[in-house]
């Protein structure tokens, strides 16, 4: 199913690859907060993999909040471009 | 002794002006302009300046401080690497209108006192808009007076409040303010309205991704950081300024998550960006002013590489929506890169400019134990990634095949973006001269291995945030709802309703103001009309008998009394 000319980011089994090797660094960051120490003012940062659970939450939390914001703020592209000042166009 | 006498920036203003001359000395101009504003910058000693005796007043064209001297470097230094980008594909009105823009710019950040500050805001009020007009299409130019009718509205602020606090305290330094009457709200309003504060933030995303694909490079760079300029010398430690640096971070996310045109997404990271500096600048501290100045210097060279890859492929595929882009790595890969490394800068990725510049505001909101400003921004950096560090490029140059093959970027853009991303890289992993020119003496060290640590996980996991909620994300063909719904929508439609209703009431009271004249000229054509009773002719003797009733009764009264 991949074309033989097919750039080889775009193959099914390369972007499989990608996925692993981008799991293993996610783990390797949470392995390495093993070894140092955070010593801010909060307490909480300095529990294992804190930045990890707190951006990905976070993150998490912003693409949903966005969502549903988006279901009273999003309008078609045209919104603002019905009924515009005919005959009033602009002479370059 | 050097000796200094004509404003840096006015010397931009003025060179822009005579580039419609020939186009020799334009592209002359473009090179040499900028390069002798950094000399004459650098010339001069901190602390430099020229007063100028003025209708009673003393002013100060040029006031040389480490903090305007940085923010003058890096506009001098965008204005020659924006020249570059542009040189070969904008207008002459663009070219001239964004080094009339930029020498504004300049003049500001150079600026001794409030009234050459606000004649320099203005001007590049002027300039700004005409780089907007330059891309020469009617949304555009129906965007740049938007942009211009709220530019206008925050010069009048700003001039009303500076009137009041000279006459208030005498004096005109442009320095330190204390919040003490309405006049210094008005400045403060006067600078947040050109940071992109709220509630009138959406001015950044209407005008900005109208104009022209270089044109929005050069508008990225110079009025809201002028802004930040501003209120970095006037207002630090305002506590105002962190709740709505705050806000300004998280509108900037959320609207550019729900985005669909590129520039637009980068627009709204502008704000986002801001706000992280607005933020530090109400901390206050010398670690968080340090860190709002390094920031803008980092954000100005990011966000231009960011917008110009942008603009490139705008340039050679016209297409500007998310929908409409993607795999576009394939032929253009420089450019991808090159946008790459602008948007892991934007991210604060280890070892980029974003890095050692964003942590330094985050640390000194840990160091004053401001707990919900710390944890917020954290999951702003987070959210950074999220919405430009990842979004742009993946939807850009990834996501799918859109099926366009545009050829790389021309040769003059590509020069342009390397530039700014060794600039990215560079001041990441050598930050030491960037630290050597802020405001104050920098003890601060970003590579430690808990702060790597805690940046990567941060990143890495809103990275993987991304990808888990790629179904989420879906571009949709919309636009989103913001202030300038008030007046665009709102107050257009009230306008209108009130202008057909009052015709509809001034018709019927024409009406009824006929009908009752009507009936006036029918009365009097009754009585006084040809056939009126009061206009018949009478006959003689009449008359003569009417007259001897009255003498009769004139005698038969004289005869009784």
């Amino acid at each position: 199913m991949n074309e033989p000319n097919q750039h080889w980011l775009l193959r099914k089994e390369n972007i499989r690859r990608l996925w692993m090797v981008f799991i293993v660094i996610l783990a390797l960051t949470v392995v390495a907060g093993f070894f140092v120490h955070q010593h801010e003012s909060f307490g909480i940062e300095d529990s294992v993999g804190f930045f990890a659970w707190y951006g990905f939450i976070t993150c998490i939390g912003m693409v949903v909040f966005a969502k549903l914001l988006g279901v009273f703020l999003k309008r078609p592209e045209n919104y603002y471009d019905t009924d515009a000042s005919k005959g009033e166009v602009h002479d370059d | 002794m050097t000796e200094l006498l004509f404003p840096p920036g006015l010397l931009l203003v003025l060179g822009g002006l005579l580039m419609p001359l020939g186009l020799k000395l334009r592209n002359a101009l473009l090179f040499i302009l900028p390069i002798l504003c950094l000399t004459l910058i650098w010339w001069v000693p901190a602390d430099y300046i020229v007063t100028l005796p003025f209708l009673g007043f003393e002013l100060e064209p040029i006031r040389i401080t480490t903090t305007g001297r940085l923010f003058a470097t890096v506009f001098s230094l965008m204005a020659l690497v924006g020249g570059i980008f542009a040189y070969r594909q904008a207008s002459t009105l663009e070219l001239s209108a964004a080094f009339v823009y930029a020498g504004s710019a300049i003049g500001v950040t150079l600026a001794g006192d409030l009234i050459t500050l606000f004649v320099f805001w203005e001007i590049m009020a002027i300039g700004s808009t005409l780089v907007i007009w330059a891309a020469r299409h009617d949304a555009a130019y129906r965007a740049s007076i938007r942009y211009l009718m709220v530019h206008l509205l925050g010069g009048l602020l700003l001039m009303i409040g500076i009137a009041g606090h000279v006459v208030e305290t005498g004096s005109i330094r442009f320095e330190a303010l204390e919040l003490e009457s309405i006049s210094q709200y008005l400045i403060l309003a006067g600078f947040l309205i050109n940071a992109g504060a709220p509630p009138l933030s959406a001015w950044i995303a209407d005008a900005y991704p109208e104009a022209s694909p270089s044109g929005s490079v050069f508008l990225s760079a110079f009025t809201t950081k002028t802004a930040v300029f501003t209120l970095l010398i006037a207002f630090p430690g305002t506590w105002l300024l962190i709740p709505i640096g705050i806000y300004m971070i998280f509108y900037g996310i959320i609207y550019a998550l729900l985005e669909n045109d590129m520039r637009r997404i980068l627009a709204y990271s502008i704000v986002n960006q801001v706000g992280f500096m607005v933020t530090g600048i109400g901390l206050g501290t010398e670690m968080a002013l340090n860190g709002a100045a390094a920031h803008a210097f980092a954000h100005i060279i990011y966000k231009a590489l960011l917008l110009m890859s942008a603009g490139a492929v705008l340039y050679q595929t016209g297409k500007r929506r998310c929908t409409d882009l993607g795999g576009l790595f394939q032929t253009m890969p420089w450019t991808a890169l090159l946008g790459i490394i602008g948007a892991l800068a934007i991210s604060s990725f280890p070892f980029t400019s974003g890095f050692v510049s964003k942590s330094m505001i985050a640390q000194s909101a840990a160091d004053q134990h401001l707990a919900i400003v710390w944890f917020a921004l954290a999951a702003a950096s987070a959210g950074v990634f999220l919405h430009a560090g990842i979004k742009f490029p993946w939807f850009v140059f990834f996501q799918k095949d859109s099926g366009m093959r545009p050829p790389e970027a021309p040769r003059n853009m590509l020069l342009a973006m390397t530039v700014f991303a060794l600039f990215c890289i560079g001041l990441g992993v050598y930050p030491e001269p960037l630290y050597a020119i802020l405001p104050f003496s920098v003890t601060y060290e970003p590579y430690t291995a808990a702060h790597l640590v805690a940046q990567f996980q941060l990143l890495l996991f809103a990275g993987l945030a991304f990808f888990v909620m790629l179904p989420m994300m879906k571009r949709t063909l919309t636009i989103s709802l913001d202030f300038d719904w008030f007046y665009r929508f709102l107050f257009k439609h009230l306008g209108m309703a009130i202008v057909s209703q009052s015709s509809k009431a001034r018709s019927q009271l024409e009406i009824k103001a006929q009908t009752s004249l009507q009936r006036l000229f029918d009365y009097l054509e009754k009585h006084h009309g040809v056939t009126g009773i009061l206009s018949q002719t009478w006959p003689t003797g009449s008359m003569v008998l009417w007259i001897a009733v009255i003498l009769g009764g004139f005698l038969v009264v004289d005869i009784f009394i």
